[in-house]
């Protein structure tokens, strides 16, 4: 192998930057899941007997399935009795200030260059940060509140918004809807909850970094998002997680409700742990993550996915309204031993709907990456319009980029249309741009960025950079 | 400034230079001639630092310094420029970035400031208006789409942008029409000054009518197998490569 290759390689190869374990006790149940589990966790969280009910129908349904094997991702079989299934941080935390917060906690936070109170100082972005399943600090809620928008964990919008939960809890993921939701939705610890009313646009971006850390312990997320008729929303979940040797399960559901007229803005980027170059101790994460549109809403999902070992992750969006628009941007970059089968399902409804899809798959070392859509156009969904482009960048040659989009058809009024690449960054490349004077990181990241635009260019600022740092790629300027 | 001697170079298992002995003055245009597959690109590739080229022999000294030393990108922030025979394409990456980007490089090299996005403009503006460039061509991505013609004229305002000391065009003449030769050919003119040297890769002699060489070396079997004046390239014009390729390698400048 030549060495701009090897370079190349290297560059991939570049160490996880943000492992490490903060030391706080955790109060964890012990491992293994059956009904008592799914009841002490309901019980710990001091829920009422409705959401009980809801989790133990999710459980039996769960006992019932199992795992998918449709996906091109390949992991050791995980035994789910060998996970322990909450864990709290031990101490009691006050919400309401960030003074209160644990300081081993606030210095975890400050590693990955996330103070609170430089957010809340500078960036007016309000966080609720989830750390190890329970939120522990939440910041902004005055100013949100004043508009009558609710945003805290999920736990906190059980107690206090009980109606709202279970009016739209599970109405675009139901309990059943597959293993992994199954799962979670047994078994969920926390997550965010926001609410924005009718009209109303949310005058800041609303984000969450989640953190696992408790050894151990899977992560299992719970997100509602709930924008009222003619709503707009703007949300950003972001991550990393410490390095360690085990493999962690997690397994997320984010649901979206898009009202008459409403727009929703997801954006992720997600740095999990991938395991060592020998995919040891990544993280495996299998998402799901579905946005219903109303009519004339709108639901955008942008991920930038570094991280994991195993993705399994397709934020999807069911355009149930007329007029609604779903739309998916994604970058998944896989590395080393990392595989990511991800990709999103758009399903058309109503009349005339629309939806885009903009995949970009960077695989490097022996990284296998693999673009899954599906585009479901339905009997009612007249004058209904897709327009999907995937691309896949190599950079080696031992890596892999797989597209299979699927295509359900079943009103001909429809139009849909499909493109793909697969290109791989050339040593010429890289010697061009070196001879212009450029190291050879800078190349790579500059063709990388390059690749990757039509996405960046979707993430709200902050995570623009965020993401910029991730995949080490400094963003093209504005000249030109 | 360039001083090669008794360079040896190969492609896997190909040995392509054979000994070449080459100075260059600062100020001095130097033309080289020769058959296809010569070895004149391979010679520009091991002064500009491409991969999977091998110096098995010889050595080359650049302002004093070992080149052979220096990673591409290093040489390039030195002021070696190459113009490329065949200027790849880098779809997604913006012309205009990528070059203020090398700039910004060659700049901090030199102990100079970076040039913001203004003052960047401003450079670039007078150096399109010195090759006629056209506009859209510099906000599109490097090279991509970019017909042959423009692919060498991009070549060549990068180098007016950049300013290298040592400045080795290989084949720029090749795939520019007539009035785009005499407009590239006054760029490179322009470009011409004491402290800077080039040495000038082509096949036709009509170039040098507008990029007047100060000697003419041919390359052969990757050797010099002559060297003359600029008189020399209108013999070759005249009788090809034939009467010398079978005269011993003596000629060296
Ligand atoms: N990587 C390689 N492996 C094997 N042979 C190579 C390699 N690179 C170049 N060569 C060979 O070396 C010889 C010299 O090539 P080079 O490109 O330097 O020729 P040139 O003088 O520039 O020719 P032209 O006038 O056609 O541009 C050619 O025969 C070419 O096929
Ligand atoms: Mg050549």
């Amino acid at each position: 192998m030549s060495t701009a290759t090897e370079t190349v390689e290297e560059l991939a190869n570049q160490e996880y930057k943000y492992g490490f374990v903060t030391d706080v006790e955790t109060d964890s149940i012990p491992i293994g899941l059956n009904e008592d589990v799914v009841r002490l966790i309901s019980s710990k969280k001091e829920e009422p007997e409705w959401l009980l009910e809801w989790r133990l129908n999710a459980f039996r349904v769960w006992l019932k399935m199992s795992e998918p094997e449709w996906h091109n991702v390949h992991y050791d079989p995980i035994d789910y009795q060998s996970i322990s299934y909450y864990a709290a941080p031990k101490k009691q935390i006050k919400l309401d200030s960030l003074d209160d917060v644990d300081p081993e906690i606030r210095a975890t936070f400050d590693k990955l260059g996330i103070s609170l109170d430089e957010q809340k100082r500078l960036s007016g972005v309000a966080v609720d940060a989830v750390f190890d399943s329970v939120s522990v600090a939440t910041t902004f809620k005055d100013t949100l509140a004043n508009l009558g928008i609710i945003f805290c964990s999920f736990s906190e919008a059980v107690r206090e918004h009980p109606d709202l939960v279970r009016k739209y809890l599970g109405s675009v993921v139901p309990h059943s809807d597959n293993f992994f939701a199954a799962l979670n939705s047994a078994v969920f610890s926390d997550g965010s909850f926001a609410y924005i009313p009718k009209g109303v646009k949310c005058p800041m971006e609303l984000s969450t970094y989640f953190r696992i850390n408790a050894a151990n312990t899977g992560q299992f997320e719970r997100t509602l998002l709930i924008a009222d008729e003619g709503a707009e929303v703007s949300y950003l979940e972001g991550c990393t997680a410490p390095q360690r040797d085990e493999n962690q399960l997690h397994a997320a559901v984010v649901e979206l409700v898009a009202l008459d007229d409403a727009t929703i803005k997801y954006s992720t980027v997600q740095n999990w742990y991938p395991g060592d170059e020998n995919g040891k101790g990544g993280i495996f994460n299998f998402v799901t993550k579905r946005g219903k549109a109303f009519a004339n809403a709108k639901v955008t999902w942008t991920q930038v996915e570094t991280g994991s070992a195993i993705t399994w992750k397709y934020p999807s969006c069911i355009l149930q309204g007329d007029n609604s628009v779903g739309e998916f941007y994604s970058v998944a970059v896989t590395n080393n031993c990392q595989e990511a089968d991800t990709g999103t399902k758009m399903v058309h409804l109503g009349k005339n709907t629309r939806s885009t899809i903009i995949s970009k798959g960077i695989s490097a070392g022996r990284g296998q990456n693999t673009y899954r859509g599906l585009v479901r156009i339905g009997k009612g969904a007249t004058g209904a319009r897709n327009f999907s482009q995937c691309d896949s960048l190599l950079i080696g040659d031992r890596c892999g980029a797989h597209t299979f989009p699927y295509l359900e058809v079943k009103n001909t009024t429809s139009q849909v249309e499909h493109e793909a690449s697969t290109s791989k960054i050339g040593e010429d490349q890289i010697f061009y741009c070196r001879q212009r004077g450029l190291s050879t990181e800078d190349a790579v990241n500059l063709i990388v960025n390059g690749f990757c635009k039509e996405v960046f260019r979707e993430l709200p600022m902050e995570f623009a950079v965020e993401a910029q740092k991730l995949l080490g790629v400094s963003l093209e300027g504005s000249v030109g | 400034m360039l001083e090669i001697r008794d360079l040896h170079a190969s492609a896997g298992d190909r040995q392509i230079l054979k000994g070449i002995n080459l100075t260059v003055n600062a100020g001095e245009v130097h033309a080289i001639m020769g058959p296809n597959g010569s070895g004149k690109s391979t010679l520009a590739g091991v002064l500009a630092g491409r991969d999977g080229l091998e110096v098995t022999g010889g050595t080359v000294t650049f302002k004093g310094q070992d080149l052979l030393d220096l990673e591409p990108e290093e040489r390039a922030r030195e002021g070696v420029f190459l113009a490329f025979q065949y200027p790849v394409e880098i779809p997604g990456v913006n012309n205009a970035y990528l070059l203020k980007a090398g700039l910004n490089e060659v700049r901090k090299h030199r102990g100079e400031p970076e040039l913001d996005a203004m003052d960047f403009m401003t450079l670039i503006r007078e150096r399109m208006a010195l090759l006629q460039m056209d506009d859209t061509l510099l906000s599109r991505p490097v090279n991509e789409g970019f017909s042959g013609g423009e692919k060498k004229r991009n070549e060549i305002f990068q180098m007016a942008v950049l300013e290298p000391t040592l400045a080795i065009l290989d084949e720029t003449d090749s795939g520019l029409d007539i009035d785009a030769l005499k407009t590239v050919a006054g760029g490179v003119n322009a470009l011409r000054s004491p402290d800077r040297s080039m040495v000038v890769v082509t096949h036709y002699q009509r170039l040098l009518n507008y990029i007047v060489p100060d000697f003419v070396h041919v390359l052969s079997g990757g050797r010099i197998v002559k060297s003359g004046g600029k008189e020399l390239a209108l013999e070759l014009e005249a009788k090809g490569y034939g009467w010398i390729e079978t005269e011993p390698a003596t000629a060296s400048v």
